[in-house]
């Protein structure tokens, strides 16, 4: 693997930033340089945050640009929507299916668009959806949809298993550590 | 050892790599991380001061007292520092003084885009501008073995970029930096103007010499390929140029003031085109041209917002990348909006309600200046809130003062406001001043200030009391009342605005994020009990969604703070009775 570009895209508080940091170890862990460029301030507050993980031989830039991501987790349907035109030809989307309404359409200023993910499936190869709300909640708190993604993502990189385990225990406290290999383990045998 | 670290933690490994025992600061995004970080070193006593001046004064304080000392801001709070850095610049130091200052292109969570390199220029103190977190820790070392050669402070500017990315860090030991001695030498500390005026001629002397350790320091290194493109570049935009040029010759600025003058003209030399690729302002440009140098630039990139490697390739060659938007549908936009369970929800809808002016400040609630509430009509810096009212309310009169507050967080009333307060008392001015008391600074991601009876190593401390002090400058009419009380928040409101004499209002309620503070988690609504009145929506939580027929409460947003139950004239707000599997 040369390098792969990952982006998490989701609304303020779901937990991208837990998972960029998973994403992180897991890269050195396997010795590749990395960055990660993540959201802070005023914007994290149940605004549309994405944050990129570049891996490779030699990373310059931290951010990934339009038409150039291989894989792109979506915490949310919406947001899905806005940030499917950065996957690269081939590339991979992950579909959360939740959905957080914008304030512009809960005060009736705009519409949610419907069957965003039979569009997204429509257009693009590599769409897999899945209900994340429902395994974190199952697992023991819908916190944990961050580390149900990962799991489902683990699942189509050519990383080993073992490795992703080891970054979790590295990055999640330990008081959560238990429920989140437990999310982990739903994403990835979903 | 090698770790993957956000540029700001780096930075704070710098400090105590360098043997640094003082850090003050006060919070700012992207800075914050730095001193929360640096927090965590128990060799390092670390603090949150009330404001970036006094951060900025225990720093240099504590370096004339011989301890090597970092203070660390965003870049507006220079502003409020700038007062302590100019005439530092001429005392100079005793150990090492590192001033970390963080812009924000792009303002992802800023009020302006001021570019800070202007600072150091104006205070003649000598800039550093790493390009990853390996640099970031790096630089600072380095940049207190410049401070102590020089005798003077040292900045190392960052950018959101270079703050809140992480890449790879090789670890390194601590150095055994012993306490210098303390001697008196008031010729040197004591800038009155006999003095001053010597100390301005060394000034210039250690400018002229920090002119040539530019020339001659690695810190500033070419890094050569082909000769038909030269690239002069420092901090992110590096990381962008190196993406877009390739294999062409850089001259990578690590010190971006003084410039290296030299060796740019030795560099411009040997290159067919030169390209400045700098974020923000033209300063490395305008030097560059100053010498006579061509030199392409802001001919063609913009001076607004972030840069990124896609912006570059398309103004400097042209290259648009073409993606197909395959899907037609229009993208609702998802500003942020303050959390479900936000106490300033609750004194917003007050606010909304009886239609008041509101003078506002920076912090969680300047979210209110956004639909649904839009209840906020200024925003300038920290604490300009009460000053402004008072202002607003001497142009256009007591009546209109009656109709105005101001409004601002517990933090930023310490930070700035208390001085705008004593202002209006002085000067006989009426006006009502909203203290919205969340028990944490709430925006950059709670951190403990004066008001919360905790250090920043949480530590217990005297908690200052807002009461006490709105009393002992002068108000006599002080309320406390919780804004999900709404008739009670409604009343006192009232009450106060039409007081002829100044008031304060302390809005109390802790920040719905904080981990003791527990609601009983999601509600529902009784479908067969709801009369679709839709009051509950008016309060603009982002849990409440209207579906046309019905309304609908999304569970895995809802906390439970039943401040939705107070607007409800048909009880249909229920307790779900499902706790998200939380226990």
């Amino acid at each position: 693997m040369e390098k792969l570009n990952i982006m998490l895209v989701g609304v303020g508080g779901q937990g991208t930033l837990l998972a960029s940091r998973v994403l992180g170890a897991v890269a050195l862990k396997k010795s590749f340089d990395v960055k990660v460029s993540e959201v802070h301030g005023m914007s994290q507050r149940g605004g549309s945050v994405v944050t990129y993980v570049k891996f490779g031989s030699k990373v310059y830039s931290p951010l990934v640009e339009k038409g150039d991501a291989d894989i792109i987790m979506a915490f949310e349907q919406l947001e899905a929507l806005r940030w499917v035109e950065y996957l690269k030809d081939g590339g991979k989307m992950l579909i959360n299916d939740q959905k957080i309404n914008p304030m512009p359409v809960i005060i009736g200023k705009a519409k949610y668009p419907e069957n965003i993910i039979e569009k997204v499936k429509e257009n693009y190869n590599n769409i897999v959806s899945i209900d994340a709300l429902k395994l974190a909640k199952e697992c023991g708190n819908i916190k944990a949809v961050n580390i149900v993604l990962l799991g489902l993502m683990a699942k189509s990189t050519h990383i080993e298993k073992d490795v992703w385990i080891e970054a979790i225990k590295e990055v999640v406290p330990q008081k959560v550590l238990d429920i989140n290999l437990k999310a982990f383990e739903a994403g990835y045998n979903s | 050892m090698k770790k993957l670290m956000l540029g700001n933690e780096a930075v704070a490994r710098g400090a105590y790599e360098a043997g640094v025992t003082v850090a003050a600061a006060y919070p700012g995004t992207p800075s914050t991380e730095i001193t929360e970080n640096i927090a965590k070193y128990d060799e390092i006593y670390s603090e949150w001061s009330p404001n970036e001046k006094v951060s900025l004064e225990v720093a240099i304080g504590a370096c004339i007292a011989g301890a090597r000392s970092i203070c660390s801001m965003k870049h507006v709070g220079l502003n409020v520092a700038a007062d302590p850095l100019f005439t530092a610049s001429y005392t100079g130091v005793n150990a090492g003084l590192v001033i970390m200052v963080a812009d924000d292109p792009g303002m992802h969570s800023s009020q302006n885009e001021q570019d800070s390199r202007f600072y150091a220029r104006a205070s003649k103190v000598p800039m550093l501008e790493p390009a990853d977190s390996q640099e970031c820790k790096d630089f600072v070392k380095q940049a207190f073995e410049i401070s102590e050669k020089f005798d003077c402070p040292v900045f190392v500017r960052l950018s959101t970029r270079i703050a809140h990315s992480q890449s790879v860090v090789e670890l390194g030991e601590k150095v055994d930096f012993k306490l210098k001695d303390y001697n008196k030498d008031f010729n040197k500390y004591v800038m009155m103007p006999a003095m001053a005026r010597k100390r301005h001629v060394e000034v210039e002397k250690r400018m002229a010499a920090l002119r040539e350790f530019s020339n001659t320091s690695e810190i500033n290194k070419i890094e050569w390929g082909s000769k038909e493109i030269g690239v002069i570049t420092s901090g992110i935009a590096y990381q962008y140029a190196r993406e877009v040029f390739g294999d062409v010759s850089y001259l990578k600025i690590g010190m971006v003031h003084p410039l290296p003058e030299k060796l740019i003209a030795d560099f411009a030399k040997e290159v067919k085109t030169l390209y400045a690729i700098e974020e923000l302002e033209p300063f490395i440009e305008n030097q560059v041209r100053k010498m006579g140098i061509n030199v392409i630039g802001k001919d063609l990139l913009p001076v607004v917002g972030e840069y990124s490697a896609q912006l570059i390739k398309e103004k400097v060659f042209g290259e648009k990348v073409e993606t197909k938007t395959l899907i037609n549908d229009v993208v609702p936009v998802r500003p942020p909006v303050m959390c479900p369970g936000c106490p300033h929800r609750g004194m917003y809808y007050v606010i909304k309600k009886l239609k008041l002016t509101v003078s506002g400040d920076i912090g969680c609630y300047t979210l209110g200046a956004l639909p649904p509430t839009e209840c906020m009509d200024t925003c300038i810096c920290m604490g300009a809130s009460v000053s402004a009212a008072h202002g607003m309310e001497k142009a256009r009169g007591k009546e209109f003062g009656k109709k105005t507050v101001a409004v601002l967080g517990d933090s930023t009333f310490i930070h700035s406001g208390i001085t705008g307060l004593i202002d209006i008392v002085y000067n006989k001015g009426n006006s009502t001043v909203i203290i919205l008391d969340n028990s944490i600074t709430g925006m950059t991601g709670h951190q403990h200030n004066p008001t919360t009876g905790f250090t920043i190593k949480g530590e217990p401390t005297r908690q200052v009391d807002l009461v006490k002090l709105s009393n002992a400058v002068g108000v006599d009419r002080v309320k406390v009342v919780d804004p999900f009380d709404l008739k009670e928040f409604e009343k006192i409101v009232k009450e106060e605005i039409e007081a002829d004499e100044p008031s304060v209002i302390i809005s109390q309620r802790p920040c719905a994020l904080l981990k003791d503070v527990k609601f009983e988690g999601p509600l529902k609504i009784n479908s067969e009990k709801c009369k679709m009145c839709k009051m509950c929506l008016k309060i603009g939580c982002p849990a409440l969604v209207d579906k046309g027929e019905f309304i609908e409460i999304n569970d895995a947003l809802c906390v439970g703070c039943e401040l939705c139950t107070k607007l409800c004239s048909c009880a249909a707000i229920e307790k779900a009775g499902d706790n998200n599997g939380k226990a």
